[in-house]
């Protein structure tokens, strides 16, 4: 495939290697992916193992279905259960524990959940279906959030009734700051999500150069592109530079997807969020503007919702907030495997966890 | 969930677009890139093409990975 095989070339890649190693110093250097496919792709081709011994990659909280916290599925566990209410999901959820149990396990219990590709699979489904109330699960970052706007106003210009949302999205600069501002974990730089980027663009990254004195580089997936990320950001880490720059400029604008930014605002308000590790987070979620509130789940569909409760001995809350490595949980490969997850961190293949027993096994 | 591909556009019609990708073929919405063309490689998620992909811009990258490691290969020595 084009604009893949280049940026895979291994010479290149050893070459930027060596180049890191020269730079980095002796200080330690810890870098925060904030992207589950960067901590795939950082498993997937080695990474860790190419860099001096003085960087150490840290994943963080990127994967969405992983910090959607236990209410939320909960919420959906129920609304699955009411007469004439379907959810449609992206394949991630369905396996997710909530409090007792997953929307898997719901669905063989007689609670009706579909899973789909793409919220405008959910929109057919919901003019298919005209007696029953379809809800879509919208979780997901900057860079899943655009599409369920743009199928919300596709649902309000056919005047589609019953496709209805239950919106759990995520904001990642927000999370960014939570985490700068915790001190037990202390960041020298980032990695900034590819794709959630080309959606925000830059600008919303500048304060943590500005106030925080923490650069920023925006990679792409493939090897070259994440060496090449972290080449820029130990070039500014010790000339103590503080910026944010793009290595990913193939797709990424400075400005981001204007059309998609525009689809949002007139869609969504910020709104306070709770993240499964990092509890609430302010103005690091959204909800629908008022004037959209017939298609808001929460609002339209009342439900009882079980009380929340955590997995026992699950530690997904500190590997989200990097302050552990998935094998220092004590479940790590023996009660939690991706054939038997406990929590969501091993459940999606985006999870931290699942990254690391795909490409490092049990332990 | 997050997984986005670059895919290349075939054809247009209105505001869906028939993309692919080794092979693999799948109808796109282009309401969050109204300007890709056909030819042009776009990102591709949900079921959404969220953004167009520059080629130029590619080789470039390329081009300056060459050079920051030549710096390297050069002096032979820590910058
Ligand atoms: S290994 Fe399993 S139980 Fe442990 S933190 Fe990860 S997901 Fe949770």
């Amino acid at each position: 495939m084009k604009y893949l095989e280049e940026f895979r070339n291994p010479g290149l890649a050893q070459k930027l290697a060596r180049r890191i190693r020269e730079v980095a110093g002796k200080e330690p250097i810890n870098l925060m992916e904030v992207c589950g496919t960067h901590t795939m792709s950082i498993h997937k081709f080695g990474i860790k193992g190419l860099l001096p011994q003085n960087i150490r990659l840290i994943s963080g909280p990127g994967c969405p279905v992983c910090v959607t916290p236990n209410p939320y599925l909960d919420r959906a566990i129920s609304l699955s259960l009411k007469k004439n209410v379907l959810i449609a999901t992206f394949g991630d959820m369905l396996r997710v524990p909530g409090s007792t149990r997953s929307l898997e396990q719901v669905r063989a219990q007689g609670g009706r959940v579909k899973m789909v590709y793409s919220p405008i699979d959910a929109l057919n489904l919901a003019t298919e279906n005209p007696g029953i109330q379809v809800v879509f699960l919208a979780v997901g970052f900057e860079t899943t959030s655009p599409t369920i706007a743009a199928t919300v106003w596709e649902a309000e210009q056919k005047g589609i009734e019953n496709f209805l949302v239950l919106v759990g999205h995520k904001l990642i600069p927000p999370a960014m700051k939570a985490l700068v501002a915790d001190p037990r974990i202390k960041i020298s730089g980032f990695l900034c999500p590819a794709h959630v980027s080309a959606i925000i663009g830059l600008e919303p990254y500048q304060f943590l150069a500005r106030d925080y004195k923490i650069p920023c580089v925006v990679v792409g997936f493939e090897p070259l592109d994440i060496l090449q990320g972290i080449l820029m950001l130990a070039e500014m880490i010790v000339s103590g530079k503080a910026e944010v720059q793009n290595q990913y400029r193939r797709v990424v604008r400075p400005q981001g997807n204007r059309k998609a930014q525009e689809i949002l605002d007139k869609t969504f308000e910020p709104a306070d969020s709770e993240w499964r590790g990092l509890g609430k987070i302010p103005s690091s979620g959204c909800r629908l503007k008022p004037e959209l509130g017939h298609r808001d789940a929460e609002q339209a569909i009342a439900v009882e919702v079980e009380p929340a409760k955590e997995h026992r001995g699950c530690k997904c809350g500190e590997v989200l907030q990097g302050l552990i490595e998935p094998p220092r949980c004590p479940l790590y490969g023996r009660a939690c495997n991706p054939e038997k997850p406990i929590g969501p961190c091993m459940v999606s293949s985006e999870g931290t966890c699942a990254a690391y027993f795909k490409y490092q096994g049990a332990r | 969930m997050c997984l986005a591909v670059p895919m290349k556009v075939e054809r247009i019609e209105g505001a869906l677009a028939t993309v692919s990708s080794a092979g693999m073929k799948m109808r796109v919405d282009l309401s969050l890139t109204p300007e890709a063309r056909v030819g042009e490689y776009v990102i591709v998620h949900a079921g959404f093409a969220i953004e167009t992909l520059r080629p130029e811009v590619a080789e470039e990258t390329l081009k300056l990975m060459e050079e920051m490691v030549k710096a390297a290969e050069d002096s032979g020595e820590v910058s």
